[in-house]
């Protein structure tokens, strides 16, 4: 293999095992914000035991998204030195924004856990969660500027390879940063709830400890809420980023949409197979005009095909599968979150064990929805590593010993996913909520410490 | 504005509280094994616990902090010592990785473990070992700059005395640096027990701290002969730092002021590595990047600064949050829940 593939393996396995414990991480905060609050207002100490218990576990999972961010961190500068000599010109201000933004999380998140019972009035503590939610979140955003600028660079002009007029702000805000922003911060949210519900409703159908049942009805009707109101907003936020791209990143909608001939009344393709040679897709379900609709709401929008884009600048054509299985992912999680709430308002048991079937898939396939949603992203730029500026072939390291080292890493991410899974379901296997229950706050449902 | 110099000094002072702060982290880490090895866990393990879990999130963020200073303010950092760094950097990420989790991991899971105590204790030695080669190789002489690029020495790297006895120097810093700072804490948790185990390891290593930071500057002399010459001018900051040491064993000798000894380890250091920061500029990597030619261009400069100092008036109130309530708080220290607040 050479060093370009090497390289891009190994970033590839680095984001793909960091993705799942930053969504977490950025999600999570949220949801036990939400619980804490719930449980304060309604003085109901059930809600503060699954805060608190949901709070512990994420400790673990923040443990290996920390030590997998501080590998990618690096590994940017250790795989694409180049790239980094470039781009430290203008990305270093919100990296280092985004270092802060970690900084912040991580003090208050030390604090947050080690100080449950020791403010006289709990609301203290509960203010804590602000300070942890803006910090996962703004590193969302801040980190989600650099993949943007990589995608539509802006805020300098290159004169004979100089940069010259460095505008960092416009840089950080260029044209494709709200857009993603917004995509990664609600699906990160979407994803949190999911999780949580998936394992509520597991637990529904599964635990042996018939007295929890009370608090995974809770949870999910909570995380029900929490997921329809993001997963919403994701669909709205893919439904911009649709009309995005067709604006400013027309080839990587063409090739996600297998779109060869630059028409209107363009059809939208969903599934199918490709013949890369004669262009012929089959199997496939077309929707007549829709991906016309989508780029520019009107079915006669006009959608640059591939034929148009240089083939040395063509995304691979493989990310059209991503695409689908994001979409398809997204949509379930959504679809799911409305049938829970028409059971639950029609005189349909949303408890049913079909459907709890149903909730137990949300959060994985959210995770994988967010996997293939970063794939379809990451290959659609493909060959560039700085769009229109420096292609991913000049950018890779000539160091030797990339081929040692991505087998290293992979490695090392079997193990810690395998430790983490094995932490977390010890923690949490053979103690009932209730036991979590008495031991915090004793036997009476008197809200904690509630004055 | 004088862009090159407030940057070095950021990042050098960065490097500086992640030096102390990550010597603690790592040495409390390794003390931990050990005394599950020698039976006295029961002693001092709770206080190392009760340390720890609030703060080993803030130590990384320390170290990922300078990487990206680095970067930001002089972006031809990423390209040197990113080519030349990738199997060393690599090794330590790897450690790093294993150490972060696997604290985390015995701490939440039911039992700790044995074999998980050793991986985090152990890796707290190896890795300061191993990120000291990146400061070895600014000294200059392990990198080649070819014509295809970039090119890192290995085999030399590996049998410079110079390289192995700041691998030295940092191996005994961690155990130095953390032992003191223990001895300082159980001093505040009035457990004595604990204070005569952590008291006794301190000076242990402090002889051995003094031999090697000696022989260090012998083996600058050998390797970068200009830069010793001017670390000579200096001369009064490293005997600076070494009253300190002078003061601080001997108040630990003593059995007095346990602060004050811990301040003036920490005054120790920070004349040594100023001192030795100083005299190292205007290189970051000799010969090949110079302060004063590879800092990024102005208009990210500036903001780089602007941001710093914002991000400070966000940080240094949280920070002294922290000491507060897990430093300073009587209660919290002696393992006694409070609620005060």
């Amino acid at each position: 293999m050479d060093d370009v593939i090497i390289g891009r393996v190994l970033t590839a396995s680095t984001l793909g095992f960091h993705i799942i414990f930053a969504t977490i991480g950025v999600g999570m905060p949220l949801v036990f914000m939400v619980l804490e609050f719930l449980g304060l207002r309604k003085k109901d100490d059930k809600y503060l035991t699954m805060a608190r218990r949901i709070a512990k576990g994420y400790t673990v999972t923040v443990a290996v998204g920390v030590v997998t961010g501080t590998i990618i961190g690096l590994q940017l500068s250790l795989i694409w030195p180049e790239f980094m000599q470039f781009g430290g010109q203008i990305i270093a201000l919100p990296l280092f924004m985004e270092t802060f933004a970690f900084f912040f999380e991580a003090i208050f998140l030390g604090i947050f856990l080690y100080t449950w019972d020791r403010f006289r009035n709990p609301w203290h503590h509960w203010l804590l969660n602000i300070p942890i939610v803006v910090g996962s979140t703004l590193s969302a955003v801040f980190i989600t500027t650099v993949n943007s600028f990589m995608n539509t660079p802006a805020g300098f002009d290159l004169v004979d390879d100089v940069f010259v007029n460095v505008d960092p702000l416009a840089a950080m805000f260029n044209p494709s940063s709200y857009v993603r922003i917004f995509h990664v911060v609600v699906t990160a949210y979407t994803t949190a709830a999911f999780i949580i519900a998936s394992i509520a409703a597991f637990k529904l159908l599964r635990s042996k400890h018939k007295e929890d049942r009370e608090y995974h009805k809770k949870a999910l009707r909570v995380m029900m809420v929490i997921g329809l109101i993001a997963a919403a907003m994701s669909a709205l936020a893919g439904d911009l980023s649709a009309k995005f791209l067709h604006e400013n990143q027309p080839e990587k909608l063409a090739a996600m949409e297998w779109h060869f001939e630059t028409e209107d009344n363009a059809d939208l393709v969903l599934f199918g197979m490709l013949d890369e040679e004669t262009q012929e897709v089959s199997y496939e379900i077309r929707v007549p005009s829709a991906l016309s609709f989508l780029a520019g709401s009107s079915f006669d929008t006009e959608v640059t095909g591939l034929n148009d884009i240089p083939e040395d600048e063509r995304p691979p054509l493989i990310i059209h599968y991503f695409f689908d299985t994001m979409v398809f992912f997204g949509m379930f999680g959504l679809s799911v979150a409305i049938i829970y709430h028409i059971a639950k308002f029609t005189r349909f048991n949303e408890h049913h064990p079909a459907l709890l079937y149903l909730y137990v898939l949300t959060g994985p396939l959210s995770v994988a929805a967010i996997e293939s949603g970063w794939f379809l992203a990451e290959l659609g730029r493909q060959p560039w590593i700085l769009r229109g500026y420096m292609r991913v072939s000049e950018a890779v390291t000539n160091a030797e010993g990339l081929g040692i080292t991505l087998i290293a890493f992979v490695m090392l991410y079997i193990v810690l996913g395998a430790t983490c899974v094995y932490v977390l379901l010890r923690m949490f296997q053979n103690k009932s909520v209730h036991a979590d229950h008495l031991e915090m706050y004793g036997d009476k449902d008197r809200g904690g410490l509630l004055p | 504005m004088n862009y090159e110099l407030i940057g070095v000094t950021v990042l050098w002072t960065f490097l500086y509280g992640y030096i102390i702060v990550a010597s603690i982290d790592f040495g409390a880490g390794f003390f931990n094994f050990y005394s599950k090895l020698t039976g006295d866990d029961n002693v001092i393990s709770p206080i190392i616990q009760r340390y720890l879990n609030p703060v080993w999130e803030v130590t990384n963020v320390f170290f990922v902090f300078f990487f990206v200073g680095i970067i930001g303010f002089y972006p031809d950092t990423a390209y040197y010592y990113g080519t030349a760094l990738l199997i060393p950097a690599s090794i330590a990420l790897i450690l790093l990785a294993i150490r972060g989790a696997y604290y985390a991991f015995n701490s939440y899971n039911k039992e700790p473990k044995l074999s998980w105590t050793f991986l985090y204790g152990v890796t707290g030695l190896l890795i300061p070992a191993s990120l000291s080669m990146a400061l070895v190789i600014s000294e200059g002489g392990y990198i080649v700059d070819g014509g295809d690029g970039i090119q890192l020495q290995l085999e030399e790297l590996l049998f410079s005395t110079y390289g192995w006895s700041v691998v030295f120097l940092a191996i005994i810093t961690v155990l130095y640096v953390s032992s003191g700072f223990l001895t300082f804490y159980a001093a505040r948790a009035e457990d004595n027990q604990a204070l005569e185990l952590v008291r006794r390891w301190f000076l242990i290593w402090a002889l051995p701290m003094l031999f090697i930071s000696q022989f260090v500057f012998l083996g600058l002399r050998e390797h970068n002969l200009e830069h010793f010459q001017r670390a000579q001018d200096y001369w009064y900051l490293f005997g600076l730092s070494l009253v300190s040491m002078g003061i601080a064993v001997f108040l630990m000798w003593r059995r007095r002021f346990f602060g004050l000894a811990f301040i003036m380890i920490m005054l120790q250091f920070a004349f040594a590595f100023y001192g030795y920061g100083i005299s190292k500029l205007p290189y970051i990597l000799y010969p090949y990047i110079d302060i004063n030619t590879s800092v990024v261009n102005d208009a990210m400069a500036f903001s780089l600064t602007i941001v710093f100092i914002l991000g400070l008036l966000l940080l240094i109130p949280s920070l002294v949050l922290v000491m507060r309530l897990f430093l300073f708080d009587k209660e919290y220290v002696r393992g006694k829940s409070s609620n005060k607040y």
